[in-house]
């Protein structure tokens, strides 16, 4: 058996390397401070689309392992911290496969007085200084790029034209309530809009629907859209940030409905945060925040087709 | 019944879809940062050969297709079905003319042949990738003419038809690629 040795290629982990100590450099000459924040903790992600490993302690019973920085860099920004970033391994069960490993480093920052518009431009200006190779840097709402790639208008459709517009594309589908309206925009998106995106250059997705908005504010307006965006490059996503959510009854509600839909479908009941609940209860600065893929970046940056050239030993070999 | 999962899903595993039996030719599992996980499935019919994508919503179960595979002989035809016997155990399989496909075109007796079967009846049969048959019929070829790489059909002892170089004759024996059905060489 071959499966000590690592998959990633010694020039590919050095390359990581390089990578790891620009970003440092990129922060530090941004006065942006470095932070670290606990992987094990009692409360977890209740987000539905994402699965936290649960650990067993002798003394606390259940801790969960972390899925992204994000609770407790919001408790330190709440605390007065100012600007923060955090490099770190994140945990996601279940995750595995070309784009994906259950653990992987994360890069998180947060721009205090910044909204999102402003925090795409400073992702724009680390990636471009990243890898050079990349074109200009593309923004385009999620409704243009919806437009563009699925042809149809989000703002004005349902189930039906996203179903319509994988059928064009030859695919076949589940039966329509199999999923709901969300769960058929992130089909289309996944399969038709994601892949035509960033080619050759970083290409920003921006302003999602109200009911994807995670972590985001929500724009009120005749269409409402959250204030989230995400990066890609050659398809691959790089980025997701916020213009984050400061208040803490709407963030209080937003992990119920998430406990609800977790109960509905069988998936483990994850406490919500009440420390986060507690900062933004007390007062979160207007600011942006972004979470960014480090591993993927490497393996854009590496032009590698998957994780494991550029992960050392990815879960099959760990 | 068994099932599999999406996250069981690779390349090759049989599954059900619309009552009818598919294999797995490529599966991608695409997963958004934030939003619903879904597989993307590239499938061949086992009955149709017709190949389709699919999209499943991760989590999702389906069927496992109850297929397996024999070695088998052939023994005869009776215009609607085509007899094979398992040589193990000396059972007898018909399969039709659908299951038959163009590999009925190849087999005069005896050939060993594979028979793919699902819930234990033929589902498609496949003969031996040479055959060697005899031309039936075919217009005589141009004395000499063996230069100019022309072709011609020719009618098999089984009743296919076949391009063949013109020097062959009636009364010859060929070698064919039954994947292709081309000719390949003159037999002795």
């Amino acid at each position: 058996m071959n499966d000590w040795q690592p998959t990633a290629s010694l020039d590919n982990l050095r390359l990581r390397a390089e990578l790891l100590t620009k970003l440092r450099v990129f922060f530090a000459a941004r006065n942006i401070l470095e932070v670290d924040t606990p992987a094990l903790s009692r409360a977890g992600a209740t987000d539905r689309h994402i699965q936290s490993f649960r650990v067993e302690d002798d003394r606390r019973g259940h801790l969960y392992l972390h899925t992204s920085p994000e609770f407790p860099m919001k408790r330190l920004l709440a605390a007065g911290s100012g600007d923060i970033y955090q490099l770190c391994k994140v945990f996601r069960s279940g995750e595995a496969g070309r784009l994906h490993n259950p653990e992987f480093t994360m890069l998180e920052w947060y721009r205090v007085g910044f909204d999102h518009h402003q925090l795409m431009a400073e992702v724009a200006v680390l990636i471009g200084g990243l890898i050079p190779e990349l074109g200009p840097p593309e923004f385009l709402t999620y409704r243009e790029a919806f437009q563009m790639h699925a042809g149809f208008d989000v703002a004005t459709s349902g189930s039906k034209e996203c179903i319509a517009a994988l059928n064009r594309a030859g695919r076949r589908v589940p039966a329509e309530d199999q999923l709901d309206h969300d769960g058929w925009l992130d089909m289309v998106a996944g399969d038709l809009v994601y892949p035509a995106l960033g080619k050759g250059r970083l290409t920003f997705i921006y302003n999602y629907p109200a009911s994807q908005a995670a972590l985001a504010r929500v724009w009120p307006g005749e269409t409402p859209v959250a204030e989230r965006f995400e990066a890609f490059v050659d398809g691959v996503e790089l980025v997701n940030g916020f213009h984050e959510l400061a208040d803490a009854a709407e963030q209080r509600r937003r992990f119920e409905t998430d406990g609800t839909y977790r109960k509905q479908h069988g998936l483990m009941d994850v406490p919500m945060d009440e420390r986060l609940l507690s900062a933004l209860g007390h007062g979160l600065p207007d600011c942006a925040g972004v979470a960014l893929g480090f591993d993927r970046l490497v393996m854009v940056a590496a032009a590698a087709r998957s994780l494991e050239e550029v992960i050392a030993f990815p879960a099959d070999r760990a | 019944m068994s099932s599999y999962s999406t996250s069981e899903f690779k390349s090759g595993l049989k599954i059900m879809m619309d009552g009818d039996p598919y294999t797995i030719l490529e599966n991608e599992a695409v997963k958004p940062g934030k939003g619903q996980a879904f597989n993307r499935i590239k499938i061949r019919n086992l009955k149709t050969g017709k190949v389709l994508d699919r999209n499943l919503k991760s989590g999702d179960t389906v069927e496992a297709a109850d297929i397996s595979e024999l070695d088998v002989q052939y023994l005869y035809g009776d215009g609607q079905f085509w007899h094979f016997m398992n040589p193990e155990n000396y059972e007898q399989l018909a399969a039709d003319a659908t299951a038959m496909g163009d590999s009925k075109n190849w087999l005069k007796g005896e050939e060993l042949c594979k028979i793919m079967l699902w819930d234990g009846k033929p589902l498609a049969v496949t003969a031996p990738i040479f055959a060697i048959l005899k031309v039936t019929e075919t217009d005589p070829g141009a004395r000499g003419d063996t230069v100019t790489g022309g072709s011609k059909p020719a009618k098999l002892e089984t009743g296919a038809t076949v391009k063949v170089p013109l020097f062959i004759n009636e009364g010859d024996l060929i070698k064919v690629d039954t994947r292709s059905a081309e000719y390949i060489a003159r037999a002795k």
